[in-house]
């Protein structure tokens, strides 16, 4: 049942991370120079989420040779940057880690 | 018609081009989370109690790979630090409001949502302006719900050679995609994902996601400041 309490509190930090500012009457404390820095939030935290999960293998250890995943990103990425498009970004990333996968390393 | 329902379906209307990457994100979360061995009703709850799909991504990979309660609590947290900035800046449109309403709109407040609406409000003072943030969120919880749940079923159908975790990153990427045309922004990029790479197995408590995080945030507030200097 701990993944149940888990779910409830970390429901209630997202709910207060967006309520709380809302709620909040001071407003003086953000200033300018903290939301510019806050803006820089998921550039700070996503890649923390993308970089493992391409250079990593399932154990855990750097995978740098022949590696489906990272060909597939520099070509979604490419994709991205040219169309600016989330959708084209993702389909184009996954196609060609198919094609990877199934014609070149298989 | 009354002009909270107006405004409502304003935001409905603007959000909804928005919609399109959501559909894959929340199918993706549910075929990851049955794949990871989460049953259904889990699955389903976590994207109606949490509803915030970096959150939930995040919450899955932690406690798959076994992190504590607290690594996991304090992830999702750092993950939802950028909603502290959305409420700043609506807090302005919604001062009038009914402390009940601050509450509802609070839980639908979700990117997607803030973006359309952040230039809504500018635009227009009405009283009521700020139930078109209502109006974007409650469409995207519907479309995330509904996408979750497919993605419940296709978990069990979608074969695990196609590899479809990938998604994952590619997903977080293409959120990134404006931000790689800044060179502070890819530099904080570089640094986040640097240390979480060579940090998954050095940190302890899988808490790589908080240092890199941390770190890069650090290295931001560096890039800004020598900025801000010079303009003085």
């Amino acid at each position: 049942m701990i993944e149940w309490s888990l779910i409830i509190y970390c429901g209630l930090i997202t709910f207060f991370s967006r309520f709380s500012m809302i709620a909040l009457l001071k407003k003086e404390m953000f200033t300018d120079r903290i939301r510019e820095v806050l803006s820089y939030v998921p550039s700070a935290i996503f890649p923390a989420i993308i970089f493992p999960a391409i250079f990593l293998n399932s154990a855990g250890s750097l995978e740098l040779e022949d590696n489906p995943k990272i060909f597939a990103t520099i070509i979604a990425m490419l994709i991205g940057i040219v169309s600016k498009n989330v959708i084209a970004t993702i389909f184009s990333g996954l196609i060609s880690y198919w094609f990877f996968i199934f014609v070149i390393f298989n | 018609m009354n002009s909270k329902l107006k405004i409502f379906f304003k935001g409905i209307v603007d959000v909804s081009p928005l919609m399109i990457p959501v559909v894959p994100f929340g199918i993706i979360f549910g075929v990851l989370s049955i794949d990871l061995g989460l049953t259904p009703i889990t699955t389903m709850a976590m994207s109606i109690i949490i509803f915030g799909g970096a959150s939930q991504i995040i919450f899955l990979q932690l406690f798959s790979a076994g992190a504590s309660s607290l690594v996991i609590l304090s992830s999702v947290g750092a993950v939802n630090s950028r909603h502290m900035l959305y409420g700043v800046v609506l807090s302005d449109h919604m001062s009038d409001l009914k402390i009940f309403w601050k509450i509802i709109i609070s839980y639908f407040l979700v990117d997607q949502a803030f973006a359309v609406s952040n230039s809504y409000l500018k635009k227009n003072d009405n009283k009521d302006r700020a139930f078109h943030v209502f109006g974007g969120g409650a469409t995207c919880w519907i479309v995330w719900q509904t996408t979750t749940l497919i993605g419940i079923f296709l978990g069990s159908i979608i074969p695990e050679k196609l590899g479809l975790s990938f998604a994952v990153p590619l997903t977080f990427l293409a959120l990134l995609v404006d931000d790689f045309r800044k060179l502070k922004n890819i530099i904080v990029i570089i640094v986040s994902g640097l240390i979480a790479t060579l940090g998954y197995q050095i940190v302890p408590f899988k808490a790589y996601i908080i240092v890199a995080a941390a770190s890069a945030l650090f290295t931001a507030m560096i890039l800004t400041k020598s900025k801000e200097l010079k303009n003085d």
